[in-house]
């Protein structure tokens, strides 16, 4: 058992040497801490029994650096385990180290770390999505088997898809979010990015549950997701929302595919029924409402007093502004800068107000669309990874990139992304499935299902 | 002349006596080692969330239903943004739109007649922590053990008429929530804080005046002086046809004057916004219903029955509730001896003195009921003189020892052999012959000094009445 432990081990640190200077994936190891944990995670007895793990840099892991690759927190190391982090510490994980993300997870391309972009594993001039896409890609390139991401607008299922591995977004308040450096406390959710359904649903049987230093975590009985690893979905039905298949906007490429796995699931006994989410059109704005709104006010305690980077100034305020100005990122300072203004008193009520009753909205629009349906069948990502550079000065376009993932956060209800193909350039596309509140059960069934019924899963980036 | 009304309203802040903070588990307790009372979460650390103290609430529910304010249904919580380095999170959780208690009242007596004073509102917030600064190291350090702990903020409506008004507003106010023991109200502890909105207009006029608020105000004696200093001179400014300017003023203790922190122009945007990290909740009728019945008779009623039940005096009355402890101390006395007037006597003189010489609080004293019922009764039965009975009290305090006791251990019992008596008024007239001869010209409150040198020279034992006696009869029969 300890031999192999050691060996699973050696295993990842040997890739990781090998790949990871190309994909820029993982940006904090210790490999004396790594090597020496193989016995405690075997004398744990947990159920993950020595499984390798990364974690995304925005969950506070004690002692280790965790920066959400943002200068600001340079040199950070909480003095406490994020709730998730000592769940998967009991269940015997091994905490390979950090996976790189863009900066407090502001974006959908991993190109706003201050660690340098992380690289797309099946082609590297490619972006891996964001913001979670440290997480994606070392889990793609085979680094590790497993690593936890955050989604706050889709950053765990977008980078998912575009590395081709499994990425869910559990229903807001299903894992605790304390540790986790929030961007949009109402947003954020911590979940499992896997190489399969079956790790996925393993994963979240972990994190899972009510956590009493989080009061958004909901108090509800968690099912063993892995009992949903079903190859049934016979009577099934699969909503299938018009809005998400806009005829601008959607690739050809991703919309056969999405398409081909319709006839899939249907061939396999779903039922398929249209729906409408009459909403959808105002999620983006919505979301880039509140979301930096939320923000602006979470960040504002990186001032340089306390921890992270302090610039030395005459005064007080000069300190807070030398530090705030060279510690965050362009795209940072943009959502600050947004948030700032829609909070502001004579725009609070034309913005934020605003934004948070189209909420209501679209989360009834969820409500009505599942008296229909059990799960709603949508593409993860409008386009295939694009390359690097290629968004990175038209924040617009970039922010469009989450636009079918985005309601499940504004809605608060779960998500997952699963490989459903391959454009003809050989990059991966992901299928989305949404669920209700609080059933991840029929989401891990369905892309249980599909994973097992096809290949996309099984093929393997060439590094 | 014009004459001008003053126009005042109060914002005060009061920390929950509740042993945690409000939303994480660190100690709420004031002198500790510095920063040796936190956690991430009061920290404002990365990913640390917050999570209400139900006992913060139910406090803070208390507080507002004794000062008879409706509950909000829904209660949540707000986000104040503002940056300061004893904020940690640099924003304050705190309500804003929808304070969780609102429109209630607070009853005032000035000169006998009654007043209702309006609450605006009354929230649940954090408190922030302290900054310390050093002139020798030219630094500022932070102490963060205050900050989140529970505080609740009561804002008056502008109802108060003059700073008199305001004091005894804080006074009620003061009183009603340590009797429901939700605070200690210390002000120099910083367990009270108040600011003060005040304006000033011609009287008869309807509208307000521009206002200023007033801060840094350490005791209720310097509410007073601001607010009558700050009344003061605005009515100046407009008695000379100038304006007022809406600002923020400071009260500066030493100068006895206000100076201008910062106009209106300067004030924060607070960028206020809900609480994402904590989910709103309905307090249901049940739960509130079960913590009014926890408030205890406040002092209003108390005082009204304590006049009718114990034939008290309005003086005796107010005196006896301002404080729940003597209340509760005259209660217990009264049981065991039934001479209200007198127990109220001794509670409102000479124990109020003593435990205001030694600035305690008479729970944390060796008195006990019993004693004062005791040292009252060795009066009655003339065991004791009334001037040895102040010693026997003060024995009392500071040895916790039996009255009876103390008297037979000191010989403070009273003189009863009138020979005694005799010989030391025959002493006190010779020492004493110019007061003697003055009583006998008729100046006769001069045997009022001649009573004194008989206790004085009886060391209190004497019968001051009798004593009295026996001066008179010597000296008129010498006229």
């Amino acid at each position: 058992m300890k031999k192999n432990l050691r060996d699973t081990v050696k295993a990842c640190l040997d890739r990781i040497r090998d790949v990871n200077k190309k994909l820029n994936a993982i940006i904090y190891i210790d490999k004396e801490k790594v090597q020496g944990s193989e016995e405690a995670a075997s004398l744990s007895g947990g159920v993950a029994s020595g499984t390798p793990i990364v974690i995304k840099d925005n969950i506070c892991v004690r002692d280790e650096p965790t920066t959400c690759a943002s200068r600001i927190l340079k040199g950070f190391k909480p003095p406490y385990d994020a709730t998730v982090i000592t769940k998967i510490r009991k269940a015997g994980f091994i905490l390979m180290g950090k996976s790189n993300m863009d900066e407090f997870a502001f974006g959908s391309s991993c190109e706003t770390s201050c660690y340098g972009p992380t690289r797309n594993p099946w082609d590297l001039e490619r972006i891996p999505g964001g913001s979670s896409g440290g997480s994606a890609a070392a889990v793609a390139s085979g680094e590790v088997p497993m690593a936890l991401g955050s989604d706050t607008g889709g950053s765990i299922r977008q980078p998912a898809a575009l590395c081709g591995v499994c990425g869910m977004k559990p229903t807001y308040g299903r894992v605790s979010r304390y540790g986790l450096i929030a961007f949009a406390s109402s947003l954020d959710q911590i979940g499992p990015i896997t190489g399969n359904v079956s790790d996925c649903a393993s994963l979240l049987n972990v994190i899972s549950g009510y956590d009493e230093m989080d009061s958004t975590s909901a108090s509800l009985p968690v099912p063993d997701f892995t009992k949903s690893l079903e190859k049934t979905i016979k009577n099934m039905k699969l909503g299938i929302p018009k809005e998400y298949f806009p005829s601008n906007g959607l690739d050809r490429e991703v919309a056969d595919k999405i398409e081909a796995a319709k006839n899939i699931l249907r061939d396999l006994g779903a039922e398929l029924i249209d729906v409408s989410l009459p909403h959808t059109e105002y999620a983006v704005s919505c979301y880039y409402i509140i979301a930096p709104a939320e923000a602006s006010s979470n960040l504002a305690r990186f001032d340089g007093d306390q921890y992270g980077l302090r610039e030395d100034a005459k005064s007080m305020i000069d300190m807070y502004i030398e530090t705030r100005t060279k510690g965050f990122g362009s795209e940072a300072k943009r959502r600050i800068l947004l948030g700032t203004y829609s909070l502001s008193s004579g725009y609070y009520e034309a913005y934020y107000l605003k934004a948070m009753r189209t909420r209501t909205l679209i989360k009834n629009d969820f409500k009505e669309a599942f008296k229909k349906c059990d799960v709603i069948l949508t593409p993860t990502t409008p386009t295939a990874a694009f390359k690097i550079g290629e968004k990175i000065d038209d924040p617009l376009s970039m922010y469009l990139s989450d636009i079918f993932t985005i309601p499940a956060n504004l809605a608060g209800i779960p998500g997952i992304s699963v490989p459903c193909g391959f454009t003809e350039s050989g990059l991966p596309i992901g299928l989305q499935f949404l669920g209700k509140a609080f059933d991840e059960e029929s989401l891990i069934r369905v892309a249980y299902t599909f994973e097992q019924n096809t290949a996309f899963s099984k093929r393997k980036p060439k590094l | 002349m014009k004459r001008y009304e003053t126009v005042i309203g109060l914002e005060v802040h009061t920390q929950l006596l509740t042993e945690t903070k409000a939303f994480c588990g660190c100690r709420a307790k004031f002198g500790l080692p510095p920063n040796s009372s936190t956690c991430p979460v009061c920290l404002g650390l990365p990913g640390a969330l917050p999570v209400l103290n139900e006992k913060a609430f139910r406090f803070a529910l208390k507080a507002a239903l004794a000062l008879d304010c409706e509950i909000q249904k829904l209660i949540k919580f707000d986000r104040k943004n503002y940056y300061y380095p004893d904020l940690p999170k640099n924003f304050q959780i705190s309500q804003y739109d929808l304070p969780f208690a609102f429109r209630g009242h607070l009853e005032i007596e000035n000169k006998g007649v009654r007043k209702e004073i309006g609450i605006t509102r009354v929230h649940l917030e954090e408190d922030a922590g302290k900054l310390i600064h050093t002139r020798e190291a030219q630094a500022s350090y932070v102490d963060l053990n205050r900050a989140g702990t529970p505080l609740l903020e009561i804002v008056s409506e502008p109802d108060i008429r003059s700073p008199e008004e305001a004091s005894l507003y804080l006074e009620n106010l003061k009183a009603i929530l340590e009797y429901i023991e939700v605070s200690d109200c210390n002000m120099e502890e910083g367990s009270l804080r108040c600011d003060a909105n005040i304006s000033v207009r011609p009287e008869g006029e309807r509208s307000l005046g521009v206002k200023a608020e007033l801060k840094n105000m350490n005791s209720f004696k310097a509410v007073r002086d601001a607010l009558a200093y700050e009344s003061e001179r605005q009515i100046e400014l407009l008695k000379k046809r100038k304006k007022v300017v809406q600002e923020t003023r400071l009260w500066n203790e030493k100068k006895r004057i206000t100076i201008s922190m910062r106009v209106k122009e300067e004030s924060h945007d607070y960028r206020y916004f809900p609480e994402p990290d904590l989910i709103p909740f309905v307090a249901s009728d049940e739960e509130i219903e079960k913590i009014r019945h926890t408030i205890p008779e406040l002092p209003k009623a108390k005082k009204k029955r304590f006049a009718s039940e114990y034939s008290l005096g309005e003086y005796d009355a107010t005196g006896l509730t301002r404080d729940a402890d003597i209340a509760n101390f005259f209660e217990k006395t009264v049981k065991i001896l039934n001479s209200p007037k007198e127990i109220a006597n001794w509670l409102l003189g000479d124990i109020t003195s003593a435990l205001n010489e030694r600035h305690v609080a008479i729970g944390k004293t060796r008195v006990t009921p019993a004693h004062l019922a005791g040292l009252i009764k060795l009066i009655q039965q003339k065991e004791i003189t009334g001037s040895a009975a102040k010693q026997v009290l003060i024995d009392v305090f500071d040895s916790g020892g039996d009255p009876e006791e103390i008297v037979r251990r000191k010989g403070l019992g009273q003189i009863k052999d009138s020979g005694e008596l005799v010989s030391i008024v025959r002493e006190v007239l010779r020492e004493n012959e110019k007061s003697a001869t003055d009583y006998k010209n008729g100046k006769t409150n001069a045997i009022m000094f001649l009573v004194g040198q008989v206790m004085k020279k009886s060391k209190g034992k004497a019968d001051p009445g009798k004593a009295n006696k026996i001066l008179k009869e010597r000296l008129e029969n010498e006229k």
